[in-house]
């Protein structure tokens, strides 16, 4: 741990040294590990609003930015449903929500999150963020992009934010599972570790007029 | 025999360059090349429809330079077993530009070797020439005006 710090601090220490060079279009933001989370209120693919609130017996939640278009996602699904199996009892149901303008990406509209909820047979919600406001205030980049909250109080706090595990095209070749691992934590009381990873995926797509 | 080499010489140059699949230790070897050469990586995938609709600049930046020290790499993400697939997308849309596979393994480990901006949304593009300790990263697409701009700043430096 020491080391990655050490690291850390050199590659930024690099970064600042090369900065006439290097530097970024565009500025990460969006929540981190320790950050208190928004709730929201979104359309459930039964037309029905969802929001965290409503789910008083979870400890905390396995928050998913996914959708139905991307590689990425659809590779993940059957690995979604199996963590909403797993943790839901455990007090941490997944709720996953698309973020995609579907303007951009007509296989992201509400009537085909619909369709894919069926034939995936999704145990967990599955919501619109139509505005895109959410995934914004999170942060969320790319889908799949998990984000664990737990409660505390009456506060939700960001546990981990990133990857669900450390292998997209193969499930039955993953080492590390984030975000089982981050979830563990919280329930054995620890904090998650890692709590931040990063993986490819597929960018979000922005409507053009926000 | 030597028939037999110039026809399999003149077969493989009428041939676009085959697509390899390269580990991030090789694509890492490529971006520490102390030539002259500007590299413009850009990270796309046959699915990714913003990367698809911003490959015809980087094919332009290609034919445009090419007898300028700037080098257009394509480094697909589409997964190892989609290879045959990206094959026939380069072909059908004869693209120029070199092409190469990136065996992902753990994105984890490697995303902030590219740059410790990037979220690991694609598309997106590095600048690099390391003779000179140019890099320059940017997440998200461009239109060939901006892709241009940055290129003619880079050489500059």
């Amino acid at each position: 741990m020491k080391n990655t710090f050490l690291l850390t601090g050199l590659s930024l220490a690099t970064a600042a040294l090369l900065s006439f060079t290097y530097s970024s279009d565009t500025p990460a933001t969006g929540y981190k590990a320790g950050d208190k989370a928004i709730d929201f209120r979104l359309k459930n693919i039964d037309d029905k609003e969802v929001s965290l609130a409503d789910l008083k017996s979870a400890k905390g939640f396995i928050v998913i930015f996914t959708c139905n278009h991307c590689p990425y996602s659809v590779a993940y699904e059957d690995r979604i449903i199996a963590l909403d199996k797993k943790y839901a009892t455990l007090g941490y149901p997944v709720v996953a929500i698309n973020p995609n303008d579907a303007v951009a990406y007509p296989d992201d509209s509400f009537g085909n999150m619909k369709v894919r909820a069926k034939e995936k047979n999704f145990s967990f919600p599955y919501l619109h963020d139509e505005s895109q406001q959410i995934a914004k205030t999170y942060g969320a980049t790319r889908t799949p992009h998990v984000f664990v909250l737990k409660k505390e109080g009456k506060e939700l706090v960001v546990k981990y934010v990133g990857a669900i595990d450390d292998n997209s095209q193969d499930a039955s070749a993953v080492k590390e599972k984030y975000a089982e691992n981050a979830v563990d934590g919280l329930l054995k009381g620890q904090e998650s570790t890692p709590n931040f990873t990063k993986a490819i995926g597929c960018s979000i797509k922005w409507k053009k007029a926000n | 025999m030597r028939f037999a080499f110039s026809l399999l010489l003149m077969v493989s140059l009428a041939k676009a360059d085959p697509i390899s699949v390269i580990s991030f230790s090789q694509l890492e070897e490529v971006l520490q090349k102390k030539d002259d050469t500007l590299r413009v990586i850009n990270f796309w995938a046959t699915w990714c429809k913003p990367c698809v609709e911003e490959l015809p600049h980087f094919e332009k930046l290609t034919q445009s330079y090419k007898d300028k020290p700037v080098k257009v790499i394509l480094v697909s993400l589409d997964f190892k077993n989609k290879l045959p697939m990206v094959k026939a997308f380069v072909e059908r849309k004869k693209i120029q530009s070199s092409v190469v596979l990136l065996d992902q393994g753990n994105p984890n480990e490697w995303i902030d070797k590219i740059a410790p901006e990037w979220s690991g949304a694609i598309p997106a593009t590095l600048f690099v020439k390391a003779k000179t300790g140019v890099r320059k990263f940017h997440e998200g697409d461009y239109d060939y005006e901006t892709l241009e701009k940055q290129v003619l700043q880079l050489l500059t430096l």
